[in-house]
């Protein structure tokens, strides 16, 4: 395991009623880097990655156990607040989902919810340097006060990236952010991941092996909701210690 | 090659004629529903255009003795006038038949008009007084004259001064004020829609502050909030229950409880318009429930991503998006509010009320039922003042779907 991870996860185990969905995770994640999950559809991943910021507290159905520690604080804990907890982790989905509002009022929307804005110069600022962070300020400038919804699919998914990154989040969750672009889009995401990391933290979830390869530092590869092998991502694609990854990663399973 | 394309042909054509014949049933039902609606209002037009007009007599009234207002007795010098008009009649019965010209409100008409122009003091002039409804029947072409005497209402003689006034243009018809300005009255030239228009928007008013919030904060809670239980479903069912009961239901509990139990003022818009709350609740609940649900779960999660709480994803994201839909069930749901008599009748809502509303807990009556206070009067009359009712009854559901439509169009937001 690697040195002073920012999140570590033990024994996690979540259910969806009686449904095990997830069986005993232990996984670190390294501050900086970007940590891909990878796996065949239904295996856990998205699971695992809405546990950290514990978006799965929505499904009234789901119970998870263990600890995920970010920073060395379980945060199922009871005096954890999952407000404060959500600004410090942010979340892209998987289908950009920017709010019908302005383009300004999507990236200034978390700020203000967390009164981190005192003045209309401070918004400004605020909402020019997330932008600019998401590579998306070039495009946008001039148009700040159009609906969020206008722009093109690659550019609301840059959108909502800023807007996460505009509470100065420290964990950046990414749900299959490129899944619903075209290629060219997906490009330009990837590149943003590489350049976020020096910043953030990123966990990204992945269907995409060749994504996997390509963006991350580290990969682990989640089947049947089992944590089946984690590593730098380079030895997991070369050398995959289980058969199963082998098998995921040549194409015979997922 | 040649088979290519063309081996189901008779199978084709056959798929192709149903569908040719199911457009046209669509079509065919639409026109004959589009036709029946036409015949609905072009009747109803009809019948009450009418309660637009009605029949004013002239008569020079002799006030030359008279100084001020008060020297004036009205009745009498209308009977003189009228005696005067007509010196031939001298029995007792047909002088009674001729005070019958005039609608009997004519007394205060002319002190109205005096009222109004105090020079006519000392003079005789000539004045317009509303006649009786026989007559104004008459003007309209309602009465069947070729029909013998005992069968119609107006009696030769009277009709023959009646024509003898037509003759020398003491008779004339006017745009009829009264029906919009007051309030019911036993005499159908008398009778007015205002106040029973007043104690519907009274009633509205009160249905509306009270059903939309509590409403809305009852959908929001069930779809937002709420966790899916037993309860939850059990109370689901029973809104989706109550909102068939039958409006009378509502009527018995407001008279039970409203009234009984509470001790609110019977007849008032204000518990009138609790009635229609309850009934209108649950259309409101399920309407707004719909709303909530077609607003798609990413806006959701993309601000509770964020660290939102739920009342802020609530309050700030989906309540703005499910809003037009709220507003156009809130709308169904007064527009059925409107049109609605039973419960009111058993809340006292029925009385025969001649002034007008001043307040929430004034007795009042509504549109409805004043419609069907007049549907059910025996004078010929009524029955234009009932049809134009009518009118002004669609015309204000026509409006509040217009300031639907302008919410939706204003509040809407594409996503």
């Amino acid at each position: 395991m690697s040195k002073d991870p920012i999140i570590t996860a033990r024994d996690v185990n979540v259910f969806y009623g009686d449904k095990q969905a997830l069986n005993g995770i232990s996984l670190d994640v390294p501050r900086h880097k970007v940590t891909s999950l990878i796996g065949p559809s239904g295996c856990g991943k998205s699971t695992f990655l809405r546990s950290i910021n514990r978006m799965n507290d929505l499904v009234d159905i789901c119970r998870v156990e263990g600890d995920i520690k970010i920073e060395g604080k379980n945060i199922y804990d009871k005096d954890v607040d999952v407000v404060a907890l959500r600004a410090h982790v942010g979340m892209v989905f998987q289908k950009p989902n920017p709010f019908p509002k302005s383009i300004f009022e999507n990236v200034i929307y978390g700020p203000k919810i967390h009164g981190l804005i005192k003045s209309k110069s401070d918004a400004e600022e605020i909402v020019e340097k997330s932008l600019r962070r998401a590579g998306l300020w070039k495009e946008v400038a001039d148009r700040l006060q159009e609906p969020g919804t206008s722009l093109s699919g690659g550019q609301q998914q840059r959108l909502c990236i800023a807007r996460a990154i505009a509470v100065q989040p420290s964990i950046i969750l990414m749900d299959e952010p490129a899944s619903a672009l075209d290629p060219i889009a997906t490009a330009v995401i990837e590149e943003l991941i590489d350049e976020l990391r020096a910043k953030y933290t990123i966990i990204i979830v992945t269907h995409s092996m060749q994504q996997a390869a390509r963006v991350s530092q580290r990969t682990a590869f989640f089947h049947m909701g089992d944590l089946v092998e984690a590593g730098p991502t380079k030895e997991l694609f070369t050398t995959p210690k289980d058969e199963r990854t082998q098998n995921y990663i040549s194409g015979r399973i997922g | 090659m040649t088979k290519l394309f063309t081996s189901a042909e008779a199978h084709l054509k056959a798929r192709h004629r149903s569908e040719w014949r199911f457009r046209w049933l669509g079509r065919l039902a639409i026109l004959f529903s589009l036709g029946f609606l036409a015949i609905m209002l072009v009747s109803i037009t009809l019948l009450g255009k009418g309660a637009l007009s009605r029949a004013e007599i002239a008569l020079t009234v002799d006030l030359t003795e008279a100084s001020t207002l008060e020297d004036v007795n009205a009745k009498k010098t209308l009977r003189n006038a009228l005696f005067a008009t007509f010196p031939e009649v001298t029995s007792r019965g047909e002088k009674r038949a001729l005070l019958k010209l005039l609608s009997p409100d004519s007394g205060y008409e002319l002190a109205r008009q005096i009222e109004a122009n105090p020079a006519l003091l000392g003079q005789s002039p000539t004045l317009w007084f509303t006649a009786s409804d026989d007559i104004d029947q008459y003007t309209k072409g309602a009465v069947d004259i070729t029909q013998p005497e005992n069968r119609r209402q107006l009696k030769d003689t009277t009709l023959g001064w009646v024509q003898a006034l037509e003759s020398r243009g003491a008779l004339r018809s006017v745009f009829n004020t009264a029906f919009f300005t007051s309030g019911d009255s036993r005499e159908p030239e008398l009778a007015g829609i205002f106040s029973a228009l007043v104690g519907s928007i009274l009633s509205l008013t009160v249905c509306f502050a009270l059903s939309f919030p509590l409403g809305i904060m009852a959908a929001l809670y069930l779809e937002e909030f709420s966790k899916k239980s037993r309860w939850s479903d059990f109370i689901e069912v029973n809104i989706n229950n109550l909102a068939a009961v039958p409006s009378i239901v509502f009527g018995l509990l407001g008279m039970a409880v409203f009234l009984n139990t509470f001790g609110l003022p019977r007849s008032s818009p204000l518990v009138g318009g609790m009635v229609l709350a309850l009934m209108t609740l649950p259309t409101i609940i399920i309407a707004s429930r719909a709303a909530l649900r077609s607003v798609p779960p990413s806006i959701r999660e993309a601000a509770l991503g964020m660290g939102a709480t739920g009342v802020q994803t609530t309050f700030h994201h989906v309540l703005p998006l499910a809003l037009p839909g709220m507003l156009t069930g809130a709308i169904v749901g007064m527009a059925r509010a409107l049109g609605e008599t039973a419960p009111l009748i058993m809340i006292g809502m029925v009385a025969f009320i001649v002034d007008v509303p001043n307040g929430f807990t004034d007795a009042a009556t509504s549109l409805p039922v004043q419609i069907f206070l007049w549907a059910d009067s025996p004078e010929r009359g009524f029955l234009e003042k009932t049809s134009a009712a009518i009118l002004v009854l669609l015309g204000l559901l026509i409006v509040m779907n217009l300031v639907a439509i302008v919410l939706r169009k204003k509040f809407e937001r594409r996503f």
